[in-house]
């Protein structure tokens, strides 16, 4: 479980996060959602550790992260998996020494147990046969799935996803939805997904914060989100650009 | 920004790239394809340029001390005088200076959009969030590879310098061969050589080091990574040719 407390995050005269508040849950996945500028992907830095809060504690699971000294924090980074936007993938890399990458650097597997775990990984994701492609070389869908395959090479128990579907045909993007969901169930990690497809959100979205000009506006799950159109203006004009 | 507050990022960048690589096997891999990178790679350049400045240098060289004036008789300069020009120049100044100043646009440009690209592209974000130090990962394999290669370049160029001014004697009925090499061995002391090294370390470290900050530091899009490569060499240049003065003052100052 992840705990928010008071997190506030200002760039010189602009406020970005005011006093959030959250926990995000284990085994299920946690959607943050709203507009763009709104604050989602600075609170996923926050959360990550990217970016410094101006104030406020952020807890993993009793652990908080501001306290952690310089090396904790990296030793504690490997538990954590992160798919990017733009998928980050390391493009002098193929597919297979992508996925292989935090293994090399991380685990003290061999280079043939290495491979076992990255061919599992892949076909976790169901990317079979393009172990020696770069990344220039496949689509949008197959990086995302290749950053996901990476992201959890290394046993993890919390994974960020930044817009996920962002430059995905809806086909795609539902798969990888569906695939996200798969991965946080089986490995029961703790997974925070920024979206603004309201698509996924209704989906996939177990819980779902609602941020809007750096505050939290409204939390509740998929199966509440019409009483949340009907509650909130904000989440209701999202929800009516969004189709 | 003020040239303090980039002097202070770049020290406490440096901090975080001077730590202990997180694996070893890993760290000296990178480097081996970094020396291919910056050494391998810039050879050729690096031959034509010692070469062609070294036959120029010496033609020019001969053409100011052997040519009639009312000021010198030509009599009074002996022409191995040329040869011990040309070669204390080329050990002192040309073989380290116009050699890095080459390469610090070659080199510098190269690993600063390199480096810039991975920034924009959240690449360098990835390595923060594996627990990785990405400062370190990106740049020390780049700077020990300069450390290792950029020497070795000069030394390579203060050989071909002398090669090409005794190729310009072929050409030239001003000097002989033997002018040249009875010159340069007259004038030869060990101590120039060790101030060459010098500045080609100092300089490999001011190359690779500055173009890595520079990339590192890189924020927008791909017109921001092609400034980045264009800030890092007017930097590097700007760097290299005040630490020439200086070490210029301290070894050799009167």
């Amino acid at each position: 479980m992840i705990d928010v407390q008071g997190l506030n995050k200002s760039f010189t005269d602009k406020h970005v996060l005011n006093d959030i508040n959250l926990s995000f849950e284990a085994g299920k996945p946690n959607l943050v959602i709203g507009a763009s500028g709104s604050g989602k992907s600075v609170l996923l830095k926050c959360l990550v550790g990217l970016m410094e809060p101006d104030t406020g504690n952020i807890a993993y699971d009793g652990r908080l992260l501001g306290s952690m000294g310089y090396q904790e924090r990296q030793d504690f980074r490997r538990e954590i998996g992160m798919l990017f936007q733009n998928n980050a993938l390391f493009d002098s890399l193929t597919v297979e020494e992508n996925v292989e990458f935090p293994l090399k650097m991380f685990s003290t597997l061999n280079a043939a147990d290495r491979l076992d775990r990255v061919n599992e990984c892949l076909a976790k994701v169901n990317l079979v046969n393009c172990n020696s492609k770069y990344p220039s070389e496949i689509s949008g869908g197959m990086k995302k799935r290749v950053g996901i395959a990476r992201a959890i090479a290394l046993p993890i128990k919390y994974l960020f996803c930044d817009e996920p579907n962002s430059g995905l045909d809806p086909l795609t993007s539902r798969v990888i939805d569906e695939l996200l969901v798969q991965i946080t169930e089986d490995l029961g990690i703790t997974t925070v997904i920024n979206s603004h497809d309201m698509k996924t959100v209704a989906d996939i979205g177990h819980k779902i914060v609602f941020i809007y000009d750096g505050k939290v506006e409204w939390v509740g799950s998929n199966l509440h989100l019409e009483l949340g159109y009907s509650e909130n203006p904000a989440l209701s004009a999202f929800f009516k650009a969004s189709f | 920004m003020s040239f303090f507050t980039e002097l202070g990022r770049f020290i406490i960048f440096m901090r975080f790239v001077l730590k202990r690589p997180q694996k070893w096997s890993v760290f000296w891999k990178i480097t081996f394809r970094e020396m291919h990178n910056i050494g391998i790679e810039s050879l050729i350049v690096v031959m034509l340029i010692a070469t062609f400045t070294g036959a120029v240098t010496t033609i020019q060289t001969a053409n100011q001390l052997l040519t009639p004036s009312d000021l010198f008789p030509t009599q009074l300069i002996p022409k191995f005088v040329v040869g011990a020009v040309v070669s204390t120049s080329s050990i002192l100044e040309l073989a380290p200076t116009v050699t890095c100043l080459v390469l610090a646009g070659k080199i510098g440009a190269n690993i600063a959009s390199e480096i810039g690209n991975k920034k924009i592209s959240e690449q360098i974000d990835a390595y923060e969030v594996m627990g990785i130090n990405s400062a370190s990962f990106v740049a020390l394999p780049k700077i020990i590879a300069g450390l290792i290669m950029i020497p070795s370049l000069v030394i390579v160029a203060n050989f071909l310098l002398l090669y090409g001014g005794a190729l310009a004697t072929k050409f030239t009925t001003a000097l002989t061969y033997d002018d040249l090499i009875e010159g340069a061995r007259m004038v030869f002391h060990v101590p120039y050589i060790k101030i060459m090294l010098i500045k080609a370390f100092i300089f490999a470290f001011l190359i690779t080091s500055l173009s890595s900050f520079q990339g590192y530091y890189t924020v927008g899009g791909a017109l921001e990574v092609g400034e980045a490569g264009t800030k890092a060499v007017t930097k590097i240049c700007i760097a290299i040719l005040f630490f020439d003065l200086v070490i210029a003052q301290i070894f050799l100052g009167l």
